[in-house]
């Protein structure tokens, strides 16, 4: 079993602080869904996990198994086995999809130990075929001209060949119509098992319709504020933020909009 | 005389070259005269760059004579990675200033397809050569390095595609330099005529560490009527060259040209690429990609300028720029007077490695017509650090996902190219040059 443990976090962006003390322990065999309304710090949390150039980490811990994360490099992060499906991921022309995604599973592997092209390919064209994603996908630039839901998709798709210990996934509901959030979903639940923890950022239930989340977490203010099961996500999908504002005595809620 | 002293060269010196190709009277004529242009001309002026102090008339000796080749495994390893020895039908290889190897197919015969080198052309084909040498495209008193290079022609290739004929496979050419004393003076001149179709891909090849002469390279290509011509360069010229280069086109009716150029010398380098759209409806695609280098010196100047109402012009340039190379990259859509319905179109991006490194994108639109079309894009810049996050964000290197965002962004030549070899070799060059 690996372990991801978040510790009194707190981070800053352009010098305001956004997190203010954020704790968090995800296991491998454990789905975590993290709700809340805008400005509350999900993003960010993901973003500086990953290592987001634009984020500092002021105070606070991100261990893997004891390991430091925050030390690390962004790759280096990423081969210790952490993953962020990107809320906006970046367009690169010029770079296949099978390209990359091949430059990045050869990362993780030794030198004269890359994967064989026709394993890969097999891998590939099956993971794509499961997405429902076409076959063209993968001879196209990297997310480049990609619609909202192919990014998604694709998000996903790297997911699935990366294969990673922990992976976050950032609003990857957001843009989605019911059939590609189904087709997301499914990706998601496929990785489930021994291996694998998730921590899913979003603001809607209907997510957790299809992915069903051991722990639920609401974030406000830049700290996870309340934790329970599933049925917290239905309570708020029920009664929105307001009771938990009431029950903890938190009297506004930030207005701006997320980074 | 006085007025040869800023030349390289006397008139006696052009006459004997002359005589001992045959050349022609015409030609040999075309020669004297164009030297005695070329001492009262000027310089040409490319802009925001001062080549004033440029040397670009001294070298150890005009001419080279090297081995032809017996066969195509004597070529050195740089240059038979490019050629695919059991496809390639029609290719021609110079070395230095000697045609070294020349292999034609019997369709192209058949055809009615001319493919050989330049001088053997002035003999043999006089008639059409004279009709197009530097008579449409270039002009031979544009400047000093036109008149210069029209005395000193040493090299180079002739195609000629009759009228409707299609050819289906590129036709290879490969210029191998491998003597530092040697001078590039290579005429290249394509002609499509009426409904013909071509495709022509020529690489510049040094395996020398340091030139001493002069590359003096002029193309030109003649599109007919409803023609199509595809033009792939790789240019790799070792630094010591003072380089100027001038690849031209002019187009009639419904003609088409892509030019897909990968300037990558070490030199210091003059580029200049203009396409005249002559025609109505006629249509220049113009992909560029460069890397710069060391203390290089590089203007690149790609032009498309519209006459032919309904044209279409198209202009990328990405250059990559590092350690302490200047570049200057202009872009121009020029469109006449009468020209409507015209469309000019261009991006140039510039990515710089390093703090020192210099590069200036420099988008022209001139319109002399209301009813038209055009639109420009440029930047210069770094390596996006938002990319770079999201590649490493898979476990790739920095390195390694600078290495992969560069290549993306130098791909658009690359692609275009049409031999394998050609690409795989520009793709093994930017390697080279970017690490």
């Amino acid at each position: 079993m690996s372990t991801l443990v978040i510790k009194d976090l707190h981070v800053e962006i352009d010098g305001k602080e956004i997190l203010k003390g954020v704790n968090l322990t995800i296991n491998t065999n454990e789905i975590h869904a993290i709700m809340g309304p805008n400005g509350t710090g999900k993003s960010t949390l993901a973003s500086a996990i990953m290592g987001h150039p634009k984020y500092e980490v002021t105070s606070g811990t991100v261990e893997l198994d004891g390991e430091n994360v925050l030390e690390m490099e962004v790759d280096e992060r990423a081969q210790a086995g952490l993953f962020l499906a990107m809320q906006y991921p970046s367009e690169i022309a010029g770079v296949t999809n099978a390209d990359f995604l091949r430059s990045a599973i050869n990362a993780r592997r030794e030198e004269g130990d890359e994967i064989s092209l026709m394993k890969f390919i097999r891998e590939l064209d099956k993971n794509m075929e499961f997405l429902e994603m076409h076959e063209d996908m993968a001879q196209r630039y990297l997310n480049e001209g990609f619609s909202g839901g192919e990014k998604k998709r694709n998000e996903i798709l790297q997911l699935m060949m990366i294969k990673p210990t922990f992976a976050i996934l950032d609003e990857i509901d957001s843009g989605l119509d019911i059939d590609a959030l189904k087709v997301v979903s499914k990706g998601i639940n496929a990785m489930r098992g021994e291996g694998f923890g998730c921590l899913m950022i979003t603001h809607y239930q209907r997510l957790l319709n299809y992915i069903t989340p051991d722990h639920v977490h609401v974030m406000m203010q830049g700290r996870v504020v309340k934790s329970g099961g599933e049925e917290l996500a239905q309570r708020l999908e029920a009664e929105g933020y307001d009771w938990i504002k009431k029950e903890l005595g938190i009297e506004e809620e930030t207005e701006e909009q997320e980074a | 005389m006085t007025v040869e002293l800023n030349l390289p060269v006397t008139v006696q010196d052009v006459r004997s070259f002359s005589e001992a190709n045959g050349e022609p009277t015409w030609f040999a004529e075309l020669r004297t005269a164009a030297l005695d242009k070329a001492a009262g001309l000027d310089m040409p002026k490319p802009d925001r760059t001062n080549i004033t102090k440029w040397d670009f008339m001294n070298f150890p000796t005009h001419t080279v004579v090297s081995e032809e080749l017996t066969s195509l495994d004597a070529l050195p390893e740089e240059a038979r990675g490019l050629i695919n020895l059991e496809s390639q039908e029609n290719l021609y290889i110079q070395r230095n200033n000697t045609p070294a190897f020349i292999k034609t197919s019997q369709e192209l015969a058949d055809k009615g397809v001319i493919f050989t080198d330049m001088l053997t052309a002035v003999r043999e084909h006089g008639e059409l050569v004279q009709k197009y040498f530097m008579t449409e495209a270039v002009k031979v008193d544009e400047h000093k390095l036109t008149a210069l290079h029209a005395a000193l022609v040493n090299g180079g290739v002739f195609v000629y595609v009759p009228k409707n004929v299609v050819i289906e496979q590129p036709l290879q050419v490969v210029f191998l330099n491998d003597n530092a004393e040697a001078s590039l003076y290579n005429h290249v001149l394509v002609v499509a005529e009426a409904n013909a179709a071509v495709t022509y891909v020529e690489t510049y090849i040094s395996t020398v560490e340091e030139a001493k002469g002069q590359a003096n390279i002029i193309s030109e290509v003649i599109v007919q009527d409803n023609a199509q011509v595809i033009y792939g360069a790789v240019d790799v010229l070792a630094k010591g060259y003072t380089t100027y280069v001038n690849r031209r086109a002019r187009l009639a009716r419904d003609a088409k040209v892509d030019w897909a150029l990968g300037l990558m010398n070490d030199s210091d380098t003059i580029s200049e690429n203009i396409t005249h759209l002559i025609g109505d409806g006629s249509h220049a695609d113009t992909k560029t990609v460069v890397v710069g280098r060391g203390e290089q010196k590089l203007n690149f100047t790609t032009e498309v300028r519209h006459w032919g109402k309904n044209s279409n012009g198209h202009i990328l340039k990405h250059g990559v720029m590092k350690d302490a190379a200047q570049s200057i990259f202009n872009g121009i859509g020029y469109i006449e007077h009468g020209a409507t319905k015209a469309d000019a179109q261009q991006e140039s991006r510039v990515l710089m490695l390093s703090e020192k490194a210099r590069g200036d994108a420099n988008p022209i639109l001139l319109i002399d017509e209301d009813d038209v079309t055009a639109g420009h894009a440029a930047s210069v810049g770094r390596v996006d650090p938002l990319q770079l996050y999201y590649l490493m964000s898979r476990g790739i290197s920095k390195a390694e996902a600078e290495r992969l965002v560069i290549h993306g962004f130098l791909a658009p030549v690359v692609t275009q190219l049409p031999i394998e070899g050609v690409q795989k070799q520009l793709t093994e060059v930017i390697e080279r040059k970017v690490r």
